[in-house]
C-alpha cells in the first residue's frame, strides 16, 4: 500500500534530513543549461528557493543523507560511530524516488545527497553515484544535484559522479590539519585536498577539450564547494580565511561555506556546548566577499591583534577605521577600486555610480539614492555638495558615531541584509 | 488633456507609438487602465494605426525589456510612467536610463524589481498537487501572484516540467501545458483546486527535520518568503510550533552530552621531553579514570617491554587473567603469541607488547548450563567501543613517543589495526604486507591471538597460526 510505503519513508526521512541539515551548502545555482533530453527538471542559472525554515534558511534542495551510519568518529558531527543517535538508511531507489516526487511538486530544484562512510569510501561514493544515474538516465531527471564526494574514492569513482552531478563537493570540515587531527582523526587533509585537485583537474581538462571544439561529456558544470566549521576549536578567523583563500585561489572553488558550529543532539562531552557563533560566521562571510570581489588580501582584512574579525563592525568598516589615511574618496573621481574600498558601499553600488558619473556629478543625495549604507559611508567621501560628516574622518571616536553602542546589540539587521540569497 | 485605455503591453506600445510620432508631451495625455467597461471618452481611432516606416523609432533594448516587465505590475500609474520616460529618452536624454538617481529611472527599476521578484516567487512557491484521472496524472496548482505574471513566468514551467501535465490557477488568469503548448483560460477561484496530496505530509516532516532550532531568524524567514504566501505553502502551518519548541530542544542539546569528559590525555602530565619515560607513563596511567571502564576492572594493565624494543606489538585490552596480574598477554591468548612469537624466530624479552585499550572490558554472567552446578560468575570479555578506544588512545600514543628505537608497529586483530590505520580497514586485505600508519612507516596488521584460540576447528587454527608466524616474521624480516 503507498501509504504504508509513505510511512516507512516518514520515519527514514526525519532522521536522514535532520542528520544532514548542519551542511550549509543549499546552492542550486550555477548550471547554465538543462541537460539535453530531459523530461522532468530544469537548470536554467540561478537558484530558486522553495521555501525558508525558522532558522532563515533556505530550502532549495532535498538536503539529506543516504545513510547516517558512519564508521568514522569526527567529534563535531551528530552521526560519528561513538553517538547515540538513532540511524536509518534509504535505498537508492527510495532517494530517486523521493527526489521525483518533490520535484513534480515544485517543493525543491533538486538533491542534495551526503552519506556517512559505510563500509569503505569507494562503496560509499558509488551508492551515491547510483543515485544520481539513475535519476538522469532512467528518468530523465533535469534538475540540480549536488553530490558530496567521499575522499579517498576512487578516479573513477569521482569521474563518474561528476559526469551525473550539477556540483561536487568536498568539505575540508575544518581550518587546520591540527584541527582535524583533534577533531575528526580519520580524515586526513591531503587526502580531501587530492580529492579536491581531482575534481578541478577533470573540470580544467573538459573546459579545455571544449576549447579545442570537442564536445566532451558534461563533468560537475556548477563546479565544486567546500564546507569548514567554525568555532569548534580555538583556531583564529585570519586561519580560517587563509584556508579559504588558498581554496579559492589553488582549486578555483565557487563557494566556501562557513558553518558555525552549531549545538547537535548526542554530542560529545569535548566540544563546546554553546550556542552557534552566528555573526562570527556572518562576519567570515563578510570577509570572503571581500575577498572575491572587493580586491582584499587575507592579511588586510584581519587588523585585530587576536587575528580574530571584529564582531561588532564589519570587516570593510574595520579596515577603513585603520586605514583613514586612504580616505576621503572623491565618489565623483576615484578609481572602482578605491570606491570598493569604501564602507558602506556594495559592488553593485559601485558599478552605478561609474555609470551615473558619465554624465552628472554625484551629490550626497545620489549615494542615498542608491541606498549605499549612508551611516557608514559618510565619513569617508568626498561629494560634489557639502559633506559635513567629512569632517569626524579623523576623530578618535568615529567608530563609536557610526555604531551607537545601543546599535550594536542588533546585529541581526545586517546578518539578514548580507546573507540574503546567498546562502 | 486626452484619456486614453489601455488592454495590454503591446497596446500600450503602438499607442506610444502614435503619441510620439504626434510630438504628444506627457503632460497631454493621460493613460488609464483597461477594467473592461466602456471607455469613458470616444478615442481617436488612429491612435493604434499600424506602424509606418515614419512612425517607427529605435529606443535602448534596455528600456524595451524593462517596460515590458513593468508593464505586468498592478499599479495604475506605470502606463504613465512608461510614456514619460520614452518621451525622455526620446527627447531628453538618449542615455536616461544610465542615470540611476533620476527619480523616473528610480521608480521604473523599482517596479521592475518587484514585477521580477514575484515572477521568481511565483517559479518558488507553486506547489502542485497530483491528481489521477482516467489512469492519467495531472498536476495542479493555486497561486496568487502580486502582479500579472502569469504569461511571463508559464513558459519557464513549461519547460522544467515538460514530462508532464500541469494547470496553474490564478485569480488573473490560468495556464494549462499538455506536454505540447501553453493555453491560457480566465481567472478562476480558489475553490477550484484539489484539496490535498498524499505528498504533503513527507513535504512537511521534511520541513520540521532540516529545521535546526539552534539558528532561530524569523525575520530572515519573513523577508524571503513574505507570510501572504504563507496560505498556500503546505509546510508553513508548523512553523509556530517549530519556534515555540526551538528554546527546550537547544537548551537540551547544550545541556545534554554523550561520551566521556576526559581523554588520557587529561592524565598525562606534561614533563619536559628527556624527563618522560615509560615508567613515569605507567604510573600515571595507574590512575586514570578518563573512561567509565576502570569501574569493573581491577587495575590498569600498561604495557610492557624494554624502552629500546624496534618492534612493538598491539593488541586490543587487556583479558581477565591480564587484569588480575596486572600484565599484557599472559593468559591464554599470551600464551598463543608466546608461541607463534618464538616459532618466528623472535624473542619477546625484545619486544614490547602493549594493548590499544588498557583496561579490562566485560560483562559478568553465570556459567553456561550444564549438568554440573553452578561456578559463580564468569567474567566475559566484550569489544571495546570507538569511544573508549578514543579515550585510551593517547596512553598507546605516549607509549610510542617515549619508543625512541621503535621502528616496526603489529596490531593484532581489527580493533588496533583500525585504531591505527582507520576504520574503513579490513583485516584480510591488509594482512601479510607493509602498510604505512601516521606512526611508522614499518605498520602491519595480523590476526589477534585469540581467533586462533576459538577457530572452531583444528584445520581453522593451524591455518590462523600460520598466518600469524608468517606475518611477524615478515615485520621481522622487511627493512
Amino acid at each position: 500500500m503507498a501509504s504504508e510505503r509513505y510511512q516507512s519513508l516518514d520515519s527514514k526521512l526525519a532522521i536522514l534530513a535532520d542528520a544532514a541539515k548542519y551542511d550549509a551548502s543549499c546552492a542550486s545555482s550555477g548550471s547554465k543549461s538543462t541537460r539535453k533530453g530531459s523530461q522532468i527538471g530544469s537548470t536554467e542559472g540561478m537558484g530558486i528557493c522553495h521555501s525558508y525554515t525558522p532558522d532563515g534558511r533556505c530550502i532549495s534542495l532535498l538536503k539529506i543523507l543516504l545513510t547516517n551510519y558512519c564508521i568514522y568518529d569526527c567529534q563535531y558531527c551528530v552521526n560519528r560511530v561513538t553517538s547515540e543517535t538513532p540511524r536509518a538508511r534509504f535505498t537508492v531507489d527510495e532517494v530517486v524516488d523521493l527526489t521525483l516526487d518533490f520535484y513534480k511538486r515544485n517543493y525543491i530544484e533538486g538533491l542534495f545527497l551526503s552519506s556517512g562512510i559505510i563500509q569503505n569510501s569507494d562503496y560509499t561514493m558509488e551508492q551515491l553515484t547510483l543515485v544520481a544515474k539513475k535519476l538522469r538516465k532512467e528518468h530523465r531527471f533535469g534538475g540540480y544535484i549536488h553530490l558530496k564526494t567521499i575522499p579517498g574514492a576512487a578516479e573513477e569513482l569521482m569521474a563518474d559522479a561528476g559526469r551525473w552531478a550539477d556540483r561536487l563537493s568536498v568539505n575540508i570540515e575544518l581550518p587546520t590539519e591540527l584541527d582535524l587531527k583533534q577533531l575528526a582523526p580519520e580524515k586526513k587533509k591531503p587526502e580531501i585536498v587530492e580529492a579536491m585537485t581531482g575534481i578541478k583537474e577533470k573540470i580544467d581538462e573538459r573546459k579545455s577539450d571544449q576549447k579545442k571544439g570537442m564536445k566532451p561529456p558534461r563533468f560537475a558544470p556548477a563546479g565544486q564547494s567546500t564546507q569548514m566549521i567554525v568555532g569548534a576549536t580555538a583556531t583564529p578567523d585570519n586561519e580560517i580565511l587563509k584556508t579559504a583563500s588558498e581554496l579559492y585561489t589553488g582549486q578555483s572553488l565557487r563557494r566556501v561555506y562557513y558553518s558555525a558550529y552549531s549545538p547537535i543532539p548526542h554530542a560529545d562531552s569535548l566540544l563546546p556546548g554553546k550556542s552557534p557563533p552566528l555573526i562570527r560566521e556572518h562576519r567570515l562571510y563578510q570577509a570572503d566577499w571581500l575577498l572575491r570581489f572587493y580586491g582584499f588580501e587575507v592579511n588586510e582584512i584581519v587588523v585585530r591583534k587576536d587575528l580574530n574579525l571584529d564582531l561588532e563592525i564589519d570587516p570593510k568598516l574595520a579596515w577603513a577605521l585603520q586605514q583613514r589615511d586612504y580616505f576621503p574618496v572623491d565618489v565623483n573621481t576615484a578609481s572602482r577600486e578605491q570606491l570598493l574600498r569604501v564602507p558602506g558601499i556594495g559592488a553593485r553600488s559601485v558599478k552605478r555610480i561609474l555609470s551615473i558619473r558619465r554624465h552628472k556629478r554625484i551629490r550626497t543625495d545620489d549615494l542615498k539614492k542608491l541606498r549605499v549604507a549612508w551611516k557608514r559611508t559618510k565619513s569617508f567621501v568626498i561629494t560634489e555638495d557639502y559633506n559635513p560628516a567629512l569632517a569626524d574622518l579623523d576623530r578618535d571616536d568615529l567608530q563609536r558615531l557610526i555604531t551607537p553602542a545601543a546599535k550594536q546589540l542588533d546585529f541581526f539587521d545586517t546578518f539578514d541584509a548580507a546573507l540574503r540569497g546567498e546562502l | 488633456m486626452q484619456a486614453i485605455t489601455i488592454k495590454d503591453f503591446e497596446d500600450w506600445r503602438a499607442v506610444a507609438r502614435v503619441l510620439i510620432a504626434n510630438a504628444t508631451r506627457p503632460s497631454e495625455v493621460q493613460l488609464f487602465e483597461d477594467d473592461g467597461q466602456q471607455a469613458l471618452f470616444a478615442e481617436d481611432p488612429t491612435l493604434r494605426q499600424a506602424p509606418t516606416a515614419q512612425s517607427s523609432f529605435g529606443v535602448p533594448s534596455r528600456f524595451l525589456s524593462l517596460a515590458e516587465s513593468v508593464g505586468c505590475h498592478r499599479a495604475a500609474g506605470r502606463w504613465d510612467l512608461l510614456f514619460r520616460i520614452l518621451w525622455r529618452i526620446k527627447n531628453e536624454k538618449k542615455n536616461l536610463l544610465e542615470i540611476e538617481t533620476d527619480d523616473d529611472v528610480l521608480q521604473l527599476t523599482k517596479m521592475e524589481k518587484q514585477v521580477r521578484r514575484d515572477a521568481h516567487k511565483m517559479k518558488a512557491f507553486v506547489r502542485f498537487r497530483k491528481v489521477v484521472q482516467d489512469g492519467q496524472e495531472f498536476f495542479v496548482a493555486w497561486h496568487q501572484p502580486d502582479h500579472r505574471i502569469v504569461r511571463r513566468v508559464a513558459p519557464f514551467f513549461s519547460r522544467r516540467f515538460s514530462g508532464m501535465n500541469w494547470t496553474i490557477l490564478t485569480p488573473d488568469e490560468c495556464v494549462s501545458w499538455n506536454q505540447e503548448s501553453l493555453e491560457y483560460g480566465s481567472g478562476v477561484s480558489r475553490s477550484q483546486t484539489p484539496q490535498s496530496d498524499e505528498l504533503e505530509e513527507l513535504w512537511r516532516t521534511y520541513y520540521a527535520s532540516i529545521f535546526n532550532p539552534a539558528r532561530v531568524k524569523i525575520k530572515m524567514m519573513k523577508s524571503e518568503m513574505p507570510v501572504r504566501y504563507w496560505k498556500n505553502l503546505p509546510e508553513t502551518d508548523l512553523i509556530a510550533d517549530l519556534l515555540a519548541e526551538a528554546p527546550r530542544r537547544v537548551e537540551e542539546m547544550i545541556e545534554q552530552h554523550e561520551g566521556f569528559d576526559k581523554t588520557a590525555d587529561d592524565f598525562i602530565k606534561r614533563f619536559p621531553n628527556q624527563l618522560m619515560t615509560l615508567s613515569a607513563l605507567k604510573q600515571m596511567a595507574a590512575g586514570c579514570t578518563a573512561c567509565h571502564l576502570h569501574c569493573n576492572a581491577t587495575q590498569t594493565v600498561f604495557g610492557a617491554g624494554p624502552a629500546n624494543a624496534r618492534i612493538v606489538l598491539l593488541g586490543e585490552q587487556p583479558g581477565d587473567q591480564e587484569d588480575l596480574t596486572g600484565d599484557p598477554f599472559v593468559g591464554p591468548a599470551g600464551e598463543v603469541l608466546e608461541e607463534a612469537i618464538g616459532s618466528a624466530g623472535l624473542d619477546r624479552r625484545e619486544l614490547y607488547v602493549t594493548n590499544i585499550v588498557k583496561h579490562f572490558k566485560h560483562t559478568q554472567i553465570s556459567s553456561p548450563e550444564s549438568s554440573r552446578p553452578p561456578r559463580g560468575k564468569k567474567r566475559l570479555h566484550q569489544k571495546p567501543n570507538a569511544r573508549e578506544v578514543r579515550a585510551c588512545r593517547p596512553w598507546f600514543d605516549a607509549e610510542w613517543s617515549c619508543l625512541k628505537e621503535a621502528e616496526k608497529l603489529v596490531c593484532l586483530g581489527a580493533t588496533s589495526a583500525k585504531a591505527v590505520l582507520g576504520p574503513g580497514i579490513k583485516l584480510t586485505d591488509q594482512r601479510g604486507r607493509v602498510c604505512g600508519s601516521d606512526y611508522c612507516q614499518q605498520t602491519f596488521v595480523t590476526w589477534h591471538p585469540s581467533v586462533i584460540l576459538r577457530a572452531s576447528n583444528a584445520a581453522a587454527r593451524e591455518s590462523k597460526m600460520r598466518e600469524l608466524i608468517e606475518d611477524l616474521v615478515l615485520a621481522k624480516d622487511s627493512v
